[in-house]
């Protein structure tokens, strides 16, 4: 059963945000195709979302499920063989995706900031880090004094916790925490609409790790800023999201609150990863996710899931592939479970 | 807790390897090109030194100073060579002198090299500071003093090899041991020292095969670099001069003023003959650079 | 860097000349041929010295290869001449000494060598950097091609060829010498110009087959560099392509690069000399060339040293360039 359902879906979303605002980042429909030698792999499937000023997303999902993708998607980093097929992006007011590719450079930063993975390697090992934050202003705002840009490097520094002094120095002279502190204060640095934060903090110490999501929070207050926060701890995002997106297999399954997630996840494969935590009542006890991620060159048929699902084994499942829906409440999943009207039919 | 059996993820069917390695061949085409024109090449000597009478490579053997004709294809020189079959007989002393210098210096590089990395201490420190001190030493200008240290009839085509050998291990030596290093520190070295495998089974079993791509790039550099060395020796007059070396022949046509005298075909044609030699074997050096170091690999 | 890298340093370059000095002080006496006896007899057989010049001659000879003293003792003579740059006397042209030889030859070969290393290594950096990268236009990129076909080419077959072809077919340029015959060197504007004419076609030989290495070495890094993240960062960043490329992208991948020439320095003089010598420009190349002919062999020992003397202390200067490119080196 196929439904042409874009408009309504639209609508959907839209209507789940109880906010009266309106959303700064819209995100319609993004699809990505990597061609590979080997074949097409669609690794963003028709992906949709929105996110408020202020909001925190966590984006959860196992490696290879498009989290990544997602972020360099967004940014219209996409290198080839990748490729962005369709969609939308649309950061305050405006489509990303339709912009030239000179104004899409200077929107990165500016109006959509990308903190990255490995802030170990990310700084330029033969530039101070001073020369590297001040070069991302001097590509972005024409008409700078030295002192005003001096003053925007000390303000973003003292607000990431670091020394102003940090900017005379080298990458090398740094710790991997304050590096990935540096690379937080260059996404700051033109208070954009939106953050994007891929694993921040994966390869830090455990206490490191705290005070860096401390930090992102901190900062994500005083500009006001939308957050995308990508990562695998479940745990670490817990504390310090708002919603929570579960991605598997290029789609969006699962899109609620992080209080509704903990609580009561609706998709199958949310309910594994949730139940897969440790905690109080199952120390010890881990339930991994039987079977394994589905290669993007050969998806399984209907929903991608069915092969690992405990219900997916009805012809539904197999055949058919699922449409997000929007339960009662704005909570957004893509299951067959819950096509009519949120009421899960065994 | 439902196990799904069927959950494997369905394995990407892999094209066979005959496919990949011509598909491999045609992104890199250097290689190809180079290991083409190194077959015609050694068709050419191989097939010549069949047909040829050896005799005529040498002085007094033809019509002096001939410009190219039906009956000397390449002319012959002042002294009387037929330039056709020099280039037959010279290109295949070239190629001889390539390969045992180009195979000394490779297997003297390839055990100094896996005995230094493997063994490590004081055996490492020696070696790699011989190494060292002796790379920026311009190799060509010691050859021109052990070369001209040699009476002149010591002079033949296999103590030629053995001079550019002897100043030609210590590349092989640092490439060699700076894999080994790399390699022993890989899971699969662990796996066969914890499983109890001698040293010698250990290098010979499991780091040896993995380093075949990284010794051949290093052979065929070899080969171009001993090539070239003994080209700059017999350019300058130290070869064995009797030869038809393509060096020699040069050196020759240089002496005799050639240019000046109307005897283009005298140094350009063993010069042609050089250029397709050691353009053949950078194309397949960098070719083999390329398979043993996928990270210089073209992005296509 | 700290005092112990440079004595380091120091002690390397030391070692570097001495092992030269030492293979060039032994081969020649580990072979049955004794070169200085045969040359020697050989001028005292055309009579050309006068009694007081051979005596002088043999006192020389015996000072810096001195055949009467024991070994060792000749060793360290020789080491400590080596020290006070006297190689002794030239056998061809005498009464010059070895170093007098060389200083004459020496501003030539200079000239020649900076201007085509210095071109060579800019052009075929810049063009790796291109060819690699990119965002770079097509025809850009396409420029590197041919000289990456040159790079198997010896220099002195190019230099054959492009006598051939410019010199004596087109008749462009002159075909050898350091200035026209008759020319009377003197600071002029026409001197200098017919000057710089004898020299476009050694540098071009020198030039046209070593840019595609630095092209090649060069493609590589930076294909390197390319994958690195802080490239990629630059990016999400916003900063223009030529920002990139320039702070980002070169500047990282020059760092090897400058190691390379450090290493190529043998090969680029090797290469200069022999060149010259085929041109006949006045320089070391010629020098060398007319010593093994003539069978000088104090000039040719002196020679052979000299330049590994001149490469160790490029060597040196460029390891002290070296941090100044790169910070984490300045800190180890």
């Amino acid at each position: 059963m196929t439904i042409d359902s874009t408009p309504l879906r639209e609508k959907k979303v839209g209507s789940a945000n109880r906010n009266v605002t309106e959303p700064v980042l819209r995100v319609e429909g993004l699809e990505v195709t990597y061609y590979t030698d080997l074949g097409r792999a669609k690794a963003l499937d028709d992906v949709s979302f929105t996110l408020n000023s202020g909001e925190k997303l966590g984006m959860v999902g196992e490696s290879g499920s498009g989290k990544s993708t997602m972020a360099l998607a967004m940014m219209r980093m996409i290198k080839p063989p990748g490729r962005i097929e369709g969609g939308k992006v649309i950061v305050g007011g405006t489509d990303l995706m339709s912009l030239p590719e000179r104004d899409m450079r200077k929107a990165r930063l500016n109006k959509i900031a990308y903190i990255p993975q490995g802030a170990m390697n990310s700084l330029n090992p033969v530039m101070r880090i001073g020369s590297q934050m001040a070069d991302a202003i001097k590509s972005h705002l024409t008409g700078e004094t030295k002192s005003s840009i001096e003053d925007r490097l000390s303000h973003a520094l003292r607000s990431v916790d670091l020394d102003p002094g940090v900017a005379r120095m080298y990458p090398h002279e740094l710790s991997g925490g304050m590096k990935q502190r540096v690379c937080i204060a260059i996404g700051i640095l033109l208070q954009p609409n939106v953050i994007i934060a891929d694993e921040p903090t994966s390869a830090l110490d455990v206490v490191t790790q705290r005070q860096v999501m401390e930090t992102i929070t901190r900062v994500q207050s005083e500009i006001n800023a939308a957050v995308i926060l990508i990562g695998h701890d479940m745990g670490l995002m817990a504390q310090a999201v708002d919603k929570v997106a579960v991605m598997y297999a290029g789609r969006l399954v699962e899109l609620s609150t992080v209080r509704e997630m903990f609580t009561d996840p609706k998709h199958p494969y949310s309910q594994a990863l949730i139940s897969s935590l440790p905690n109080l009542d199952n120390k010890g006890v881990f339930n991994g996710i039987p079977g394994l991620a589905p290669s993007l060159l050969r998806l399984p048929s209907g929903c991608a899931f069915h092969p690992r699902c405990p219900h997916g084994q009805r012809e539904l499942q197999r055949s058919v592939r699922p449409e997000a829906r929007i339960l009662p409440g704005g909570r957004m999943v893509t299951c067959h479970l819950y096509d009519e009207e949120g009421h899960a039919h065994e | 807790m439902t196990i799904v059996s069927n959950a494997a993820p369905d394995i990407v069917r892999q094209p066979s390897n005959v496919v990949l390695f011509f598909r491999y061949l045609r992104r890199n085409k250097g290689l190809a090109v180079g290991v083409l024109i190194l077959v015609a090449l050694t068709l050419f000597t191989v097939i010549g030194m069949f047909v040829v009478n050896p005799k005529h490579a040498y002085p007094l053997a033809a019509a002096l100073k001939q410009p190219p004709s039906l009956k000397y294809p390449f002319g012959t020189d002042f002294f009387g060579r037929n330039l056709l079959v020099a280039m037959v007989i010279g290109m295949w002393q070239t190629a001889l002198i390539g390969l045992l210098a180009g195979g000394i210096g490779t297997l003297v590089g390839v055990v100094l090299g896996f005995t230094s990395a493997y063994f490590g201490g004081w055996i490492d420190s020696v070696i790699r500071t011989v190494c060292q001190i002796l790379t920026p030493i311009p190799v060509l200008l010691i050859q021109v003093v052990v070369a001209g240290s040699l009476d002149k009839r010591d002079v033949t085509i296999f103590t030629m090899a053995i001079i550019v050998a002897m100043l030609a291990w210590m590349g092989p030596t640092l490439v060699v041991r700076a894999q080994v290093m790399t390699m022993k520190e890989r899971q699969f070295v662990s796996v066969a020292k914890l499983s109890g495998v001698s040293d010698m089974g250990i290098i010979f079993k499991e780091i040896l095969p993995n380093l075949l791509p990284f010794i051949a790039a290093s052979f065929v550099g070899q080969v171009f670099g001993a090539v070239f060395a003994s080209f700059y020796l017999a350019v300058l007059g130290l070869g064995p001069l009797r030869e038809p070396l393509l060096g020699n022949l040069i050196w020759a046509a240089q002496s005799q003023g050639a240019f000046f005298n109307g005897w283009w075909w005298w140094p350009l044609i063993p010069a042609f003959a050089m250029i397709l030699i050691l353009g053949a074997l950078a194309l397949v050096n960098m070719g083999l650079d390329e398979l043993a170091n996928p990270r210089v690999r073209r992005t296509e | 860097m700290n005092v112990k890298v440079i004595v380091k340093r120091l002690l390397f370059f030391v070692l570097v000349v001495w092992a030269a000095s030492t293979i060039v002080f032994f081969v020649p006496r580990l072979s049955t041929r004794n070169a200085i006896r045969e040359r020697f007899g050989e001028l005292a057989r055309s009579g050309g010295f006068s009694p007081g010049d051979i005596e002088k001659l043999i006192e020389s000879m015996n000072k810096s290869f001195g055949l009467d003293k024991p070994l060792l003792e000749q060793y360290w003579q020789y080491l400590n001449n080596i020290v006070h740059l006297d190689f002794g006397y030239s056998l061809s042209k005498y009464p010059s000494t070895v170093t007098e030889v060389i200083a004459q030859a020496l501003p030539w070969t200079i000239g020649l060598l900076l201007v085509t290393t210095v071109l060579s290594f800019v052009i075929g950096t810049l063009l790796g950097a291109v060819s690699a990268w990119p965002r770079a236009p097509g025809w850009l990129r396409g420029i590197a091609t041919p000289f990456i076909l040159l790079t198997g080419v010896p220099p002195v077959i190019m230099g054959i060829l492009l006598v051939f072809f410019i010199g004596f077919r087109l008749q462009w340029l002159p075909l050898g010498g350091a200035y026209s015959p008759g020319v009377v060197p003197t600071w002029s504007w026409p001197f200098f110009f017919d000057l710089m004419q004898h020299q476009v076609l050694p540098a071009l030989s020198l030039i046209l087959g070593s840019v595609g290495g630095w092209v090649l070495s060069m493609r590589g890094m930076g294909i390197t560099i390319q994958g690195e993240d802080y490239v990629n960062y630059a990016e999400h960043k916003g900063l223009s392509a030529g920002r990139i490329f320039r702070d980002y992208y070169l500047r990282n991948a020059l760092l090897p690069q400058v190691t390379g020439l450090a290493l190529a320095l043998g090969t680029v003089i090797t290469s200069a000399v022999v060149v010259e010598g085929l041109f006949g420009l006045p320089g070391i190349g010629t020098a060398l060339n007319l010593a093994i002919r003539a069978n000088d062999f104090p000039v040719i020992y002196g020679i052979v040293i000299f330049i590994t003397l001149a490469i160790a202390l490029l060597m040196l200067i460029l390891e002290f360039v070296y941090p100044l490119l790169d910070p984490r080196i300045r800190d180890s």
